[in-house]
């Protein structure tokens, strides 16, 4: 069977066809608009963007927040861990110096500990400004004193022991080693941060179901157009990938969205804490918190989070309108 | 499940013909070219497409059969957010094809139909006959094996009509089997050809 050719056998005009085949033009260059060819109504789609976006903010805010979280806990794990100090609370029937003193070589004595520093009377009574004010004489208050021990991580220190030596020995000094409040804070931290990764999958499934809503409405809108592209020769497979084409644009739009809001409230929030830092309660804060800040890193999490929604969307739709073609069919 | 439509038909279309497929409104002419599209599954019954029984197919395969066939709808069902342009090359984007491939081929079919100054136009600002002649535009711009137009001239008036039947006829003559169901008996008094004649859910053919 010959194949028809208009090109080559233009249609035969006669009285009647006058006006009916045209006379030969430059070709347009622009005849493709790029329309998708199954439509999502516009104001569903408007909708779904602004969804996207809400969950898109709040997973990344979420994510932001356990990573500071993360961030904040391995800050004061490598601060502490390698350091216990020893305090000595003043005891009126004893020379606080001269235990200060022998607190300290007992510390020294101590395989693993790297260096010994007695914190001096000026410092200690420096750490209590904050709470005191400057230029008090604090020579009548019994501040207790501290000394430093910095450890050799590499090396093991039997802790219970100097702890029970140095107790016998200078009653007035207590062994501080951190580690019970490093537990604590990292406990905190982890249920932070696992909280923040559960917030961010309940928001992902969220999305996912917003999705696949849409994309059902989107479809029996287009029944129509659905049927006609069967008919003109579309397989499922075209028609999924038309939707899910779709519904990555609006993920992407969403997503992005969401995901740049994250990131001017997070840089607004390190910019107000950097402002606020002169304050001595912005230092404790820091102390406790860490920088208010997510770094490059962070960043891209939230950009990650943003294509993650963009890619649950794509997703999604085209597996429900494989489904519900499947149903159709 | 409810009376049967359509009963005891037997018929078969060959290579490169013309026929009409005719009737009273009602008689099945719609169903009928439904069941050959495979847009219906026949309660019982056989339907031989191309040389294979497509009546028990799986709907993931009628994909192959359907490229072959071009169809003309009653009701034209043009996409209403795409242009005419974009409309007529439906067939050929599905197919995957890159769109700089079949431009020219497009535009220059749109130009033999008498649509070249309306290409961009969406189907909403044409008038009726436009939407036929952009209908018929897609059935053909892939070249179909065979072509079926269901009431291709209902709606537009009869000078342009019988300026559609020509263009049928012309298909037929570049190598297209042509059916078109229509119930206008001046339409097809103009070019004789064989009558598929439906009546009470029967056929039969008036050659």
């Amino acid at each position: 069977m010959s194949t028809p050719d208009w090109r080559a056998e233009p249609a035969e005009q006669d009285e009647e066809d006058e006006g009916f085949v045209q006379p030969k033009s430059r070709l347009p260059v622009n005849l493709r608009r790029d329309q998708p060819l199954v439509p999502v109504d516009t104001v569903a789609g408007r909708a779904l963007v602004v969804v996207i976006a809400i969950l898109t903010f709040l997973a990344a805010l979420s994510a932001g927040g356990a990573l500071m979280a993360a961030r904040a806990s391995e800050q004061w794990r490598g601060a502490v861990a390698n350091e216990m100090t020893i305090q000595v609370r003043p005891d009126p029937r004893r020379n606080i110096e001269a235990d200060l003193a022998r607190a300290a070589e007992l510390a020294r004595a101590v395989p693993g500990v790297a260096s010994v520093r007695a914190v001096p009377r000026t410092e200690s009574d420096k750490l209590l400004e904050p709470w005191l004010g400057a230029g008090l004489d604090l020579i009548e208050l019994p501040v207790p004193r501290l000394i430093v021990l910095r450890l050799n991580a590499a090396a093991a220190s039997d802790l219970v022991a100097f702890s029970q030596t140095l107790r016998r020995e200078v009653p007035s000094a207590t062994l501080d080693d951190h580690r019970l409040w490093v537990r604590r804070l990292s406990t905190m931290a982890n249920t932070i941060i696992l909280a923040g990764v559960a917030i961010v999958m309940l928001v992902l499934v969220a999305a996912a179901l917003a999705v696949a809503f849409a994309t059902r409405g989107a479809m029996a809108g287009s029944r129509d157009s659905v049927e006609v592209l069967h008919l003109v020769g579309a397989d499922d497979e075209f028609i999924a990938r038309e939707f899910q084409n779709r519904f990555i644009t609006l993920g992407l739009r969403g997503g992005g969205a969401g995901g740049l809001a994250a990131v001017v409230v997070i840089a607004l929030l390190g910019w107000l804490a950097s402002a606020w830092s002169a304050t001595p309660e912005a230092d404790q804060l820091q102390a406790m918190f860490g920088a208010f800040e997510i770094g490059w890193s962070g960043y891209g999490v939230v950009v990650l989070v943003a294509v993650i929604v963009a890619a649950i969307a794509g997703l999604v739709s085209r597996v429900t309108v494989r489904h519900y073609l499947k149903a159709m069919s | 499940m409810g009376p049967e439509v359509l009963k005891d038909i037997n018929f078969s279309i060959a290579p490169r013909s013309f026929q009409y497929l005719t009737g009273p409104s009602g008689a099945g002419k719609t169903t009928l070219i439904r069941l050959i599209l495979m847009a219906l599954k026949p309660t019982r019954g056989l339907v031989h497409l191309f040389g294979q029984d497509v009546s028990r197919l799986e709907a993931t395969t009628l994909t192959d059969f359907r490229r072959k066939m071009g169809v003309v709808f009653q009701d034209f069902r043009l996409l209403d957010h795409l242009t005419v342009y974009e409309n007529v090359a439906l067939p050929l984007r599905v197919l995957g094809k890159e769109e700089a491939g079949y431009r020219a081929e497009v535009v220059e079919l749109l130009r033999w139909v008498g649509l070249g100054e309306r290409m961009h136009a969406v189907p909403s600002v044409l008038s009726g006959g436009e939407k036929q002649r952009a209908a018929i535009a897609r059935a053909l711009i892939s070249r179909p094996q065979l072509l079926l137009a269901d009431e291709p001239t209902g709606n537009v008036d009869p000078g342009l009509g019988r300026r559609l039947l020509r263009l049928f006829m012309e298909l037929q003559t570049l190598g297209t089997a042509v059916v078109i169901a229509t119930h206008d008996l001046a339409l097809m008094e103009q070019y004789d050809a064989p009558r598929l004649v439906l009546a009470d859910g029967h056929l039969h053919v008036d050659a």
